[in-house]
């Protein structure tokens, strides 16, 4: 197991280089270059060359790659625009943790994701825990009364639950509870329409509450419907099994046979599934974020795709996938140690 | 239905008739076709999606022009003369709901067909060939699979928005479906090559080979045929895939855009009108959820069909 481990360690670092350099290229091919993001009105025409010069974005791209990687606090660079290159840079590299500055705000780009990741985790968390909990007893039911109406029913709504639009759905919840229902006491809408709190109130739980109903519902169905059709399959092939059938015929209680036995066996996939799905916990769901405005990592990708901050991209698209790989690594790891038939040497 | 020889059992009758009728008739086509029939959401989702596609192809004979401004009627809520009513602009909402249903539905069937383009052809070298080749494009495809997919999309249309190139000139669909299907293949690409790996042991292959089949035949003439169950129940899935992706791009700015009508940019003009004319949203993401789930039910009906192991659960063993 170790070998595997340090195995899929070793593979997946020059698959993250890969992954950053075709990103790095991507982003650079793009008409207007990087450049395109720093100018917004139409610039005097020395200016751009020296905006250029003066964030090393005229030296070839295979440089510009290696400077943003290890950054150029070891060789000289020309920083007063004077052509001749005397001061040391100041870049570190990403290998250092330097994320570079953000285009619009000129704030270093890790400043400005840990501003938002927090804010994202939060949702995200949430709405995983809200998931998990409705999901995984609407699966198991659905499985041990297979075909019943409650089965009917769920499978039913489940299928519906992964064909909506996840920004539709959040529109549709905004027309309910916020345009045409109201709050019985205060005659204001029911609930907010966006922000994680109200401003200026405090600190609240209550209000938190509020502001979390509606984002944790529209991420959370395609969600719970995903995850309560692939539970009540994994179940169905677990109850089958003899193994069930022998502790019933043990005597053991029903519930003791479903969720001590059946379950500790047909949530081994479903973890896999929830270790796959942990970079989406970090990257934020961008629809989400948008319709409600909640100030996360989805909708800070979303805004810097839309200014062109290059930096800011790269380095969240960069954190997304080597997250992903961990995650990925880890679901593997998992598995193997849950399910001790499952061996990879 | 055609094996009235048998009575039945109780509970027993689909698998007693399947099993006689898998015994009788041949063709794989035929007894796909027979399973899919007996599979009630699979035929009314063929008939939704019917509906659906018809209207769609015939969103030429509205009397309303799907781009024209008409000021004086901006903001109608439905009516008679306009079914959905119009948007800010005074245009008729459901002249251009079926409008963007020609784009959805294009781009999704171009974005399978891309999937296929590239998923086929790398699952049937991983999976014949195995070895060093094998290693190399399943490390492609995981590189390709760890990437946060709706975030390389944003980026790759903010890209080709800049573009002026005339591949991507403005809200061409052919240059949305290739980025959606770039995203989208590796899935396929998995399927095909276990099918391959499997079917690669078999008899017949071994036969094939031994007769002096050269690999290339063997591949397409052979195992490929074989192995078509799972590949066509994923294209299905992957044109629903592919409609919800285009909406989701063109929602956020970076797919489809003004003044050409999609369901997802029609969705984004709505969000600002959501309190007072909620019709505006409400229609688009209609016909996006009325779209796929046909396309998921007639999937899900075509994998019932496929898998030779439902007659035996069917029996109950």
């Amino acid at each position: 197991m170790g070998h595997y481990i340090t195995r899929r360690l070793l593979q997946a670092v020059p698959m993250l280089f890969l992954v950053s350099v075709i990103l790095f290229t991507l982003v650079n091919i793009a008409p207007g270059g990087p450049m395109a993001g720093l100018t917004r009105s139409r610039p005097k025409p020395g200016r751009i060359e020296m905006l250029k010069h003066q964030f090393g974005l005229d030296k070839p791209l295979p440089m510009q790659y290696v400077i943003w990687l290890i950054g150029n606090d070891w060789m000289k660079v020309d920083a007063d625009g004077d052509g001749v290159a005397e001061s040391r840079g100041e870049r570190r590299g990403i290998l250092r943790g330097d994320f570079g500055f953000s285009y619009r705000t000129r704030r270093p780009v890790l400043d400005e994701i840990m501003g938002r990741l927090p804010n994202t985790i939060y949702l995200m968390s949430i709405t995983l825990i809200v998931v998990i909990l409705i999901a995984i007893p609407i699966g198991v039911i659905s499985a041990v009364k297979q075909y019943s109406v409650f089965d009917i029913i769920v499978t039913t709504l489940s299928f519906m639950g992964q064909a909506i639009p996840e920004f539709w759905l959040g529109m549709i919840l905004l027309i309910v509870f916020y345009a045409w229902l109201d709050n019985p006491f205060t005659g204001k809408p029911l609930l907010p329409p966006g922000g994680m709190q109200t401003l200026d109130a405090g600190f609240s739980i209550g209000d938190r509450i509020k502001h979390l109903i509606l984002p944790v519902t529209m991420g959370a169905v395609g969600w719970v419907a995903w995850y309560s059709r692939f539970l009540r399959s994994s179940m169905l092939d677990v109850i089958h099994q003899h193994y069930i059938t022998t502790a019933r015929a043990k005597g053991l209680a029903e519930r003791a046979v479903l969720y001590r036995h059946a379950l500790r066996n047909a949530a081994i996939p479903l973890v896999t599934m929830f270790a796959l799905d942990f970079p989406y916990v970090v990257a934020g769901s961008v629809f989400v974020e948008r319709i409600f405005s909640w100030p996360g990592m989805g909708r800070f990708f979303y805004q810097s795709a839309e200014k062109r901050d290059y930096p800011v991209l790269m380095a969240i698209l960069i954190i997304v996938a080597a997250i992903t790989f961990a995650a990925n690594l880890m679901a593997d790891i998992v598995y193997a140690f849950l399910d001790p038939r499952v061996r990879y040497d | 239905m055609d094996a009235g020889k048998h009575k039945p059992l109780k509970g027993l009758d689909n698998a007693r008739a399947t099993a006689w009728e898998a015994r009788a008739y041949q063709g794989i086509t035929s007894m796909v076709w027979r399973r899919f029939r007996r599979h009630p959401g699979a035929m009314v989702g063929t008939i939704i999606l019917g509906i659906l596609v018809l209207s769609v192809i015939l969103a030429g004979l509205s009397p309303y022009d799907p781009e024209k401004s008409d000021i004086l009627n901006k903001l109608q809520p439905p009516s008679w003369g306009h079914p959905f009513g119009t948007d800010p602009l005074g245009r008729d909402l459901l002249t251009r709901v079926l409008y963007g249903g020609r784009i959805s539905l294009r781009v999704g069937l171009m974005a399978m067909a891309i999937t296929l383009v590239i998923g086929i052809p790398v699952g049937i070298l991983a999976g014949y060939f195995g070895g060093w080749v094998d290693n190399v494009l399943m490390r492609i495809t995981d590189t390709t699979l760890s990437l946060p997919v709706l975030f390389v999309l944003i980026l790759l249309g903010a890209i080709l928005r800049e573009t002026e190139l005339p591949i991507a000139e403005n809200n061409n669909v052919l240059t949305i479906a290739v980025v959606i299907g770039l995203l989208s293949w590796m899935t396929t690409a998995r399927l095909v090559r276990a099918a391959f790996l499997t079917i690669r042991e078999m008899d017949f292959i071994v036969a094939a080979r031994g007769i002096g089949a050269s690999n290339l035949r063997i591949m397409v003439r052979h195992i490929l045929p074989n192995a078509v169950g799972p590949i066509i129940v994923e294209a299905t899935l992957e044109i629903g895939n592919a409609i919800m992706q285009e909406a989701g791009l063109s929602y956020l700015g970076f797919g489809i855009r003004p003044p050409t009508p999609s369901w997802g940019n029609l969705l984004s003009n709505a969000q600002a009108h959501l309190t007072k004319h909620p019709w505006l949203a409400i229609f688009p993401g209609l016909m996006i959820f009325l779209t796929i789930i046909p396309v998921n039910y007639i999937g899900d009906g075509l994998r019932d069909a496929f898998d030779p192991f439902k007659v035996l659960e069917q029996i109950g063993e």
